[in-house]
Formats: C-alpha cells, structure tokens, sequence
C-alpha cells in the first residue's frame, strides 16, 4: 500500500513539473499577444506586414515591417545555401566516409561549435569578417547581408550536421548491404541508399538548424549593418526582424505604439520559428522511414 | 502575471525603504547611455565622501530614465534629451510632476574615416547626405567614392538630436546602416573608408576623424560658447523637487567638484 502511494505522490510531482513549465511558456505567448496585438487600432494587418517603411519614432510614424521581414527571409535562405550542403555532407562524411579515429576527433569539435556563444560569433563578424569582405569584394561596406549569413551558417551547421548524422547513422545495415551485394560502389550506396533512407531526419535537421538561423539575434544585431531596406543584392545591409527588436525595445517608450510594434514583431517572428517547428515534426513523422520495404 | 509583479512591488518598494531608514540611504540612479559615465564618476566620489550612502547605477536608455522615474522606480532617470510631451502627459495621469536638471553639455560631431580628405560640412550638406540626396564623396568636395552612411538607431537619444537639428523634418534613408552605440559607430567608421557617421564629443578618438560643421570644429569651447550647431543638453530628472540624499547628490554634481568629474567622464562641463 505505501509504495503505490509513494508512486503515485512521484507522478504527481513530474505531473506539476511538466504542468509549470507548459504554463510558463502559455503565459509567455498570451502576453506576447497581449502586448503585440494593440498595435492593429494604429495600422491595418496589411500596413503593419506589407508596410515597406519603418519609421516607427517619426511623427506621424510608420510602422511598414516589409523590409525587416525581407531581411530575416534573405539573410535566413543565404546562410542555409551555405549551411545545407556543408552540414550534410560533413554528415555523411562523419556517419560513412570517415575511419572511426578521423570521425572521434571532428565529431566533438562540429558539436563545440554549437555551444559558441552567439554574441562572440556576432563580434567576429562585425570586427574581423567585415574589414575582410569588404576589400576582399570592393564594395562600401562589410557589415551587410552576407556577412550576416555565413555567420549564422557557422551556427546552423551544428545542427544540420548532428542531427542529420544520427538520421544516417540509424540507417539499417541491411539496406547498405543489400546495396553492396548489388554490386553498387559505395559512392552509389550512399546517394541511392543511405541518404534516401535517412531523408527525413535530414530535413528534420535542415529545419531546426534554419529555425535557429530565423531566430538569432546578437549575430545579425552585430553582423547585417541594420538597414531597415529592401535588399537589391546580397552586399546591401539588413535589419532582421529580431535585431530591431534587441535594438529598440529599451527606449520604446512603455505603453506605446513603437512598444507594441515591437512585440507585434515578435509574434510575427514567433509564427516564422512555429511554423518551421511544426513542419519539422510532421516531416519526421510523415516521411518516417518504416521498414524497407518502401525505398 | 504582471499584475501580480505590480501587487508585489509596493510591497518590494516599502521594504526596500524601510530597510533604507534603519541601514543606509540608497539612490537608484537609471537611465541613458551618454549619461551613464558621468552618473558612474559622480556616485564614486560621492560614496566616497558619503560611506553610508549606496548608490546602484545602470544603463537601459533616455526613455527608460523618464520612465523609471514615472514609475518610481528610480530615484534619478537620466535622459540625454528634454521630456517629451507625450512623457509629460503619461507623468501627469500618474500624479507624478518630473523635474529636470541639467547637469552637463555635449556635443554630437560627424565623423569620418580618417583616410577621408573631407575636411568641413555645411548642416544642408549632412542633411541631404542623410537624406540620401547626396551620394558620393565628390559631390562634397571630396575624392570620389560612394558615401556609407551610419546612423544610431532610431530610439537613441543621440539619434533624436540629430534628427531634430540635423534633419529636421526629414527621414534619414532606410539604407543608412544602423549601429546600436556610440562605440559601434566609431568601429564602424574606423572599418569602413567610405563612411559617414556621429558619435558625442567624448567618443572621437585617433581612429577616426571629425569633421567641422559650418566651419566650426566640434570642441568643449565652442560647444559653450554656442557656436558649435550640434549640441545638446544632458539631463537628470527627479521625481518631483528632491529631497534628503537625491538632493544632496544633484547638487554635488552642480557643484565645481561634480563639474570636473563631468570633464572627466568626457562631457562638457556646464561651468
């Protein structure tokens, strides 16, 4: 009789736990939406999303987020261009190619370099990558677009990589040995077999690694020059939707339009970053490999 | 959630000077960047002389100065710019009535690469360079090469003065970087040979160069002799007139003493 009191006291306590952090983050978006929403008696949805000035301490101000959100877009699509097929293929290197010494030493390394604290990769490109593609290109600035992207590419690649390895990694043997006995080369195996099987844990991994890629904010605060414009190229400057939250939301007087603003843009940011969650789990449990029969 | 915080703190406040009566005086003191320097040389000195006295500083904006005082949750906000109308409304549905003292001057300077040959710049030349009316360094008098302009972002306080006396009713353009400090600019226009920008006279540094406005060099002298075009007052505001340590404090710091600390802190001294 006591243990099962016992046990039951235990599921009660894990019962709260799970209950006080879901209630946090419950309260954490009903106040996003409560402090955001305002915003709609000053503009229309339409004036707030496709608005293509943000003047929001002019008077009469602007509150056009078109260009921040073209920013986070283009910054996020250029740093996945170039996190995608560096993650993956370290991926693949790691989980097929590599002899299990070489695979020990980078595996650790690839995963350190996802606990860099974002604000040192953000001072290495506003201080070092700037000056350096900015003569190495001769355009007018290094702080700029790009700039921006192959810093985030340095934090999506991580986990495109680690997560994607497990994806390959967990491929059944058989699969690559059936493969082999087919007389396919290894170099067949892997693109016909290997990564076809592990599909959906990559893509999987390339949407978390972009998720955190949207949602970054000291890398492109420090890196994308904050230009609240339109980008015609990838060297012009950009403001990211989180950047302009970080930069403004200490003098955004409290209570007012330029306030709500701000925390509209976080709903907006906190739709882009649901959105990409959401797609990564039904990607894992759509196109979950089951058997293999359906290769 | 909030109104709970809001519940708490009367009760949080009222200890917190309950505590104060039986131990010590304690000053909180928040507000804008520009001002932080001069705050932080003063509460030095001043606890110096004052050892029962705790002062605890930090930084968060002009706006946020204003607002802590509104909300007393300061006893000094400083501001590197005048109380606005809409801050003074908010002050009076709150009963609150803020009183500002200026405590210093400051003056904000256009800077530029040190390779640029640019020497002097009218106020209509800055504002259509800002503007985006004038784009390349010949246009200027200067060798040729596009301008990058760089601009504080759009809720500092030294961005609002620019705007008001730089720009006047016009919009600095959407491609004009933006850079979250004064220290930011200064690294950014060291970085970069084709920039413009401007920081307060206590950030020029050899890095960079500055440039004179209408044939005025940016200097303490002509900043108080008022030839200088861009300058500003810094300020702190009070929760209505002070009383007991705040007052003791605002008048160290009009004092001479408090003056040089001023100096010190890289602002211009009042006297």
């Amino acid at each position: 009789m006591k243990r099962q009191h016992i046990d039951s006291g235990v599921k009660l306590i894990f019962l709260l736990i799970a209950l006080f952090s879901i209630t946090a983050l419950t309260l954490i978006m009903v106040f996003l939406f409560k402090e955001g929403l305002p915003i709609l008696d000053t503009v229309s949805i339409k004036a707030f999303l496709l608005g293509k000035y943000w003047y929001p301490t002019d008077d009469p101000a602007d509150f056009g987020i078109l260009p921040l959100i073209m920013g986070s877009v283009s910054v996020t699509l250029l740093s996945g261009l170039i996190a995608i097929p560096l993650g993956i293929m370290t991926a693949v290197y790691l989980a097929e190619i590599a002899p299990p010494r070489v695979a020990e030493l980078v595996k650790p390394v690839v995963e350190l370099m996802a606990s860099m604290p974002s604000v040192v990769i953000g001072f290495f490109g506003m201080v070092v990558v700037a000056p350096f593609i900015q003569k190495l290109f001769h355009i007018p600035v290094g702080l700029n677009m790009f700039n921006a992207s192959l810093m985030l590419a340095f934090m999506a690649i991580p986990t495109i990589c680690t997560i994607s390895e497990d994806a390959i990694f967990s491929v059944p043997t058989a699969l690559k040995e059936a493969s082999f006995a087919l007389g396919a080369t290894h170099f067949e195996t892997i693109f016909k077999v290997i990564v076809p099987a592990s599909l959906s844990g990559i893509c999987t991994a390339v949407i978390l690694g972009l998720s955190r890629a949207v949602g970054e904010t000291m890398v492109v605060l420090m890196a994308a020059g904050g230009a609240a414009m339109m980008p015609d190229s990838i060297f012009d400057p950009v403001r990211p939707l989180p950047a302009s939250i970080a930069a403004e939301m200490a003098e955004a007087p409290f209570g007012g339009e330029h306030y709500h603003a701000l925390f509209a843009i976080g709903i907006v940011l906190f739709i882009f970053t649901f959105a990409f969650n959401l797609m990564a789990d039904f990607i894992s449990h759509r196109f979950r490999q089951v058997g293999e029969a359906s290769l | 959630m909030k109104k709970m915080i809001k519940g708490l703190f009367p009760v949080l406040v009222s200890l917190l000077v309950a505590s104060s009566t039986v131990f010590a005086g304690e000053l909180v003191i928040k507000g804008s960047t520009t001002v932080l320097p001069i705050a932080q040389k003063a509460a030095e000195a001043y606890m110096a002389e004052h050892p029962d006295v705790k002062i605890s500083l930090s930084g968060g904006g002009s706006g946020n100065g204003i607002k802590a005082i509104i909300d007393g949750t300061a006893d000094i906000g400083n501001a590197s710019r005048f109380i606005k109308q809409k801050e003074v409304d908010l002050a009076g549905t709150k009963g609150v009535y803020p009183v500002p003292f200026r405590v210093a001057l400051d003056a904000i300077v256009p800077i530029v690469n040190g390779k640029n040959t640019v020497e002097n710049l009218t106020r209509d030349q800055l504002k259509d360079v800002y503007m985006g009316k004038i784009k390349d360094w010949k246009e200027v008098g200067g060798t040729p090469g596009s301008i990058v302009v760089i601009s504080r972002d759009s809720s500092s306080g030294t961005f609002g003065v620019w705007k008001d006396l730089v720009m006047e009713k016009e919009r600095v353009i959407p491609g004009a970087l933006t850079v979250p400090s004064n220290g930011g600019v200064v690294q950014a226009v060291a970085n970069t040979p084709g920039a413009i920008g401007y920081v307060g006279l206590g950030y020029l540094t050899g890095e960079i160069k500055a440039v004179d406005v209408e044939g005025v060099a940016g200097s303490e002298e002509n900043t108080l002799n008022g030839s200088f075009p861009i300058s500003r007052g810094l300020f702190m505001f009070t929760k209505g007139w002070p009383e007991g340590d705040t007052m003791s404090f605002i008048s160290f710091i009009l004092s001479k003493k408090g003056q040089e600390l001023v100096k010190e802190a890289g602002s211009i001294p009042l006297f």
